[in-house]
């Protein structure tokens, strides 16, 4: 496509080879990285050259490279997910940095999300607080009753969407200065608390959640908005309202 | 071994009712002594691993990301399939029968196809009593769309994101399950090898990803859902990991592979940028209701849009050429993929490719027609007596961006083209593969107690698979079918007890494990990974790809067979074994690849027919449309692998078709 000519760059990474060693910023300079690749293709060539010369390439996550599965997970330039808005890092691509530029890139900062290898953290706190009540109870034994019974709200169906949609990437924590997990666990009860079928068991979803999310060392939520700025599906900070909302329900009903 | 596909007796609608009631079945406490094994956490796997541990087995579940929801499932787009006919159009169990079968040109079973469309309408109030937000229309009931090739609308769709939804509807029957104890989760993991013990599927060997170790892990029965094989192109839709070793490792202790060159070629995905590419991204095929495909009809135009000398919007109406509405007036932009794609490929390869890249591939889809006309439409609408152009622009484009807004930013974004002002330039690219592992009507392969479901098995699209129909599919086999028939297998099982993994058979596989994976942190070679992969890729998508011969797929089967042994000489894998490498991962995976491939274009060279995806241009019609030939083809080709792919033995099981008559697709 373009056929600008390919840029200069120089890369500050962060390498620790494995979670109780101390990692550190190397520096590495790469040339004629084309505008139209995308950041993770610029790792790729980084790592190509890294192998050739006998070093150990820069271990990152990835997997779907189009933005959908959660995997990619960086801090470039103090940014989760970089400078673009509404996009994860795969999405993002080299015509976002000028020829000349340094970039730094870091794993995601958080207690509760450790370090495995240079820009690998362990997200498998999520999963737990999934674990915890991020599901409805129903048997899948294709006896349930026709999807069309209960008619959902035009409204309330696509906000829950909207709240669905949440990737699990981890952005929110690492853009927050307490690593709250709010935005993440709130898309999750809002989701169940806008639908019908979550109705049931909804006080103990949000208290079981929220529970698992503080014994994981996630922080709590000053309420900064960090999260909702560079979370990439745009997932809305009413929904760590509606989970207070929920939350308090849940509390003085007991 | 003759190949028994133990289809029910009696009637096609009532084969699979009979059949429950007839297979054995485990009791409730029998079935707390019976360990289950799922590879694979997407939509076959997931919603697999969560029945059967709500039926009450102890399942043990493996995916190589850091967690089972990122499964690659989690990337389809545009919808699911149901025979619902909540649109009352007519819709049936039949009609999805029918529109399966003849999509797929005629190359699957019919018990099978049939089963899939019977149950497809328990998945939707199953995923919804899951809360999986399905679109819904202003009175608050389920919404479809349409999708190519068939003329109702059946397709259940949460923007476009459904595979997303459908999936974490997967994933949070998995945690319930999980909390409870009933699934142990392994993330990380990756299979690498099938333990058969007196013959029957018992366990696996997996690679802890994060530490290296070799673990060892037995059950009564192993399942395969580790999806697609397309990265065997490089470039392809599929996820950066996906792969094929989990189903190779299979065939090689004995499972056959069906159908191995039935690949799916999407029409509209982004064109190749360059040799720094990854990966390929689809633009969803409902861009076609809207998008007209044309090429310049003067091979100088063409040119001068490579150089960047011409603008496509330059260029006049009577100089383009439509070439999809030329071809097939009635059907049009609307084609069923394999034909949209051929027909591109056709146009570029004559010289008329619009994208200036190495092989010059790419044509236009272009909006602005329908632009126009929506804004006529809307202007009329909003009474507006005299619009100007550029009233008519605004209000076409709004409509244009209700509709496909986000794919036109996700377009906008990969390509830093604005598509509301000029052409989307597209190609077709590696999407999904039909063939797969061979299994029965009860979704077991030809190793006892090994099962395959999902993409990773060939069953239910036979050469050329509908949209919306592979999520319906995995969801199929994982809730519905796999539950039940893997009953009748594990009754056997009810007082064997726990499988030992300190036996010949365990030592043996791990060892086989381990010694490939020494070989290749040894190995003193100076070339990368990607390096074999590219290679491979570009054999595959030149030779193997979306038209083949014969002269062309005897040079890939040699030219892959010496890129394997290079690889094996020259390949250089950085660091150690017992840490987190992910080149060690990749590298594994093409060694996989490199085996696969041979064998892949071995099956196109014998299948001397074109049907669905495979393209023989020996095998066409005088006005060059794929012709199929019944008479000697209408088989599933089952291969046994016997130490190498050039000795695999084809075994042969034949197509029945009862209830359909078989015709030629015609969209003309
Ligand atoms: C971009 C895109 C869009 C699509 N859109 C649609 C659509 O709109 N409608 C539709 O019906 N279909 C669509 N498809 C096709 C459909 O998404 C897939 O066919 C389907 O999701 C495959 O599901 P699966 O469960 O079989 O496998 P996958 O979802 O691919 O899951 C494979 C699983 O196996 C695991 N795995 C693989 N190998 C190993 C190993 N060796 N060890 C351990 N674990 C392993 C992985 O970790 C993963 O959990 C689309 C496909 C793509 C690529
Ligand atoms: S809320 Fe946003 S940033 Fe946080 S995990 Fe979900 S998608 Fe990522
Ligand atoms: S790699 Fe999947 S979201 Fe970035």
């Amino acid at each position: 496509m373009s056929t600008a000519k390919g840029m200069k760059l120089t890369l500050k990474v962060w390498r620790q080879k494995n979670a109780e060693s101390k990692g550190n910023l190397e520096t590495y300079e790469l040339e004629d990285v084309s505008p139209d690749s995308s950041f993770l293709e610029m790792l790729d060539i980084l790592n190509d050259g890294l192998i050739q010369k006998g070093e150990t390439p820069v271990e990152f996550d990835h997997d779907c490279r189009e933005g959908i599965c959660g995997s990619c997970s960086l801090y470039i330039n103090g940014e989760p997910h970089g400078p673009g808005r509404r996009i994860t890092t795969c999405q993002l691509h080299m015509r976002s940095f000028n020829d000349g530029d340094t970039i730094y890139v870091e794993p995601w900062r958080a207690k509760a999300f450790p370090v495995i290898k240079d820009l690998v953290v362990d997200r498998s706190a999520f999963d737990r607080i999934q674990h915890a009540g991020g599901y409805i109870s129903v048997n899948t034994s294709g006896n349930t009753q026709d999807a069309n019974a209960i008619p959902v709200e035009k409204e309330n169906a696509d906000q829950a969407f909207d709240a669905a949609t949440c990737i699990g990437c981890g952005a929110c924590v690492a853009a927050c200065k307490n690593a709250s997990a709010s935005l993440f666990v709130s898309a999750k009860i809002s989701q169940y608390a806008l639908l019908p079928q979550g109705q049931v068991e909804a006080k103990d979803r949000v208290q079981n959640m929220v529970k698992q999310a503080q014994e994981e060392g996630f922080g709590p939520c000053s309420n900064t908005g960090a999260c909702e700025i560079e979370c990439p599906k745009g997932i809305s900070l009413e929904n760590i309202a509606r989970m207070n909302r929920e939350y308090l329900a849940a509390s003085l009903a007991k | 071994m003759s190949l028994d596909s133990r289809i029910p007796e009696g009637p096609l609608s009532d084969k699979w009712t009979n059949h429950k009631n007839n297979i054995r079945l485990v009791n409730p406490a029998n079935k707390r002594n019976i360990d289950v094994i799922v590879v694979g956490t997407g939509l076959a796997g997931g919603s697999a691993s969560a029945t059967l541990a709500e039926l009450g087995y102890n399942v043990k579940a493996f995916c190589y990301q850091d967690s089972p929801r990122r499964a690659h499932s989690i990337a389809a787009q545009g919808g699911i399939n149901a025979a619902k006919n909540y649109q009352g159009d007519g819709d049936s169990v039949y009609r999805l029968f029918y529109d399966t079968i003849k999509g797929g040109d005629y190359r699957s079973r019919e018990a099978n196809t049939y089963r899939l469309a019977e149950v497809s309408t328990n998945i939707i109030d199953q995923c919804v009593a899951q809360g999986v937000p399905f679109a819904r229309d202003y009175g608050g009931l389920l919404d479809n769309r349409s999708f190519g090739g068939v003329l109702v609308s059946r397709t259940f769709y949460a923007k476009g994101q459904t595979g997303q939804q459908l999936l974490l509807g997967a994933y949070s029957a998995m945690n319930r399950q999980i909390a409870k104890g009933k699934i142990q989760m392994y993330n990380r993991h990756e299979m690498l090898d099938v333990v058969k013990v007196d013959g029957k599927a018992r366990g696996i060997i997996a690679r802890n990803l994060v530490t290296g170790e070799i673990e060892r892990h037995s059950a009564h029965a192993v399942v395969l859902a580790s999806g697609g094989y397309g990265n065997v192109f490089f470039l392809s839709t599929n996820a950066m990991g996906s792969n094929v070793t989990a189903a190779w490792k299979a065939h090689r202790r004995g499972a056959y592979m069906a159908n191995p060159c039935y690949t799916q070629i999407h029409p509209t995905c982004i064109p190749v940028h360059g040799t720094q590419q990854s990966k390929l991204t689809l633009m969803s095929e409902s861009l076609r209701n809207d998008g007209r495909i044309w090429v310049p009809k003067k091979k100088e135009d063409a040119e001068a849009v490579r150089a960047g000398r011409l603008k496509p919007t330059a260029i006049k109406e009577e100089d383009r050429d439509y070439y999809l509405e030329r071809r097939y007036p009635s059907f049009g932009n609307l084609v069923p993929r394999d034909v949209a794609s051929r027909a591109a490929k056709e146009r570029c390869d004559a010289g008329y490719g619009v994208v200036d890249n190495d092989t010059k591939e790419g044509v236009f889809l272009d909006f602005s027609s329908a632009i126009e006309r929506y804004g006529k439409e809307e202007a009329h609408v909003k009474g507006l007596k005299n619009p100007t152009k550029e009233d008519i622009q605004r209000l076409g484009k709004n409509v244009i961006e209700s509709k496909y807004g986000n794919l036109f930013e996700m377009y906008q974004q990969i390509t830093d083209e604005n598509p509301y002002e000029t052409p989307m330039k597209i190609y077709p690219a590696v999407h999904y593969t039909m063939g797969g592992i061979w299994v029965d009507y009860n979704l077991m392969t030809t190793v006892p107690g090994l099962y395959a479901i999902g993409e990773a098995n060939f069953s239910d699209h036979g050469a050329n698979r509908l949209g919306a129909s592979a999520l319906m599919q995995g969801l199929a086999d994982g809730y519905f079918v796999l539950p039940y028939t893997i009953g009748d297998y594990l009754a056997d099982d009810i007082r064997t007890g726990k499988i030992p993994t300190d036996t010949p058979e365990f030592e043996e596989a791990e060892r086989n494990v381990r010694d490939q994976i020494d070989r290749l942190v040894n190995n003193n070679g100076s070339k990368t990974v990607d390096y074999f992969h590219k290679k491979l890729g570009l054999i595959m998508w030149n030779k193997v790809g979306m038209a083949r011969t014969k002269e062309g797929l005897n040079e890939a089967i040699n030219e892959i067979a010496a890129l394997r042994e290079e690889f094996w000489k020259e390949v250089r894998i950085p660091g150690t074994a017992e840490e987190l490498n992910q080149e060690l991962e990749k590298a594994g995976r093409v060694a996989d690849f490199l085996e696969l491939g041979e064998l892949f274009a071995r099956d196109a060279l014998e299948r001397e027919e074109s049907c669905g995806g495979h393209f023989r241009e020996e095998y066409k019609t005088e006005e060059g449309e794929a012709l199929r030939r019944d008479d000697e083809f209408a088989y599933v080709s089952s291969w046994e692998f016997t130490g190498k792919p050039s000795e695999a033995i084809l075994h042969k099981e034949d197509l029945q078709f009862d209830n359909v008559e078989l015709k030629t697709r015609s969209y003309k």
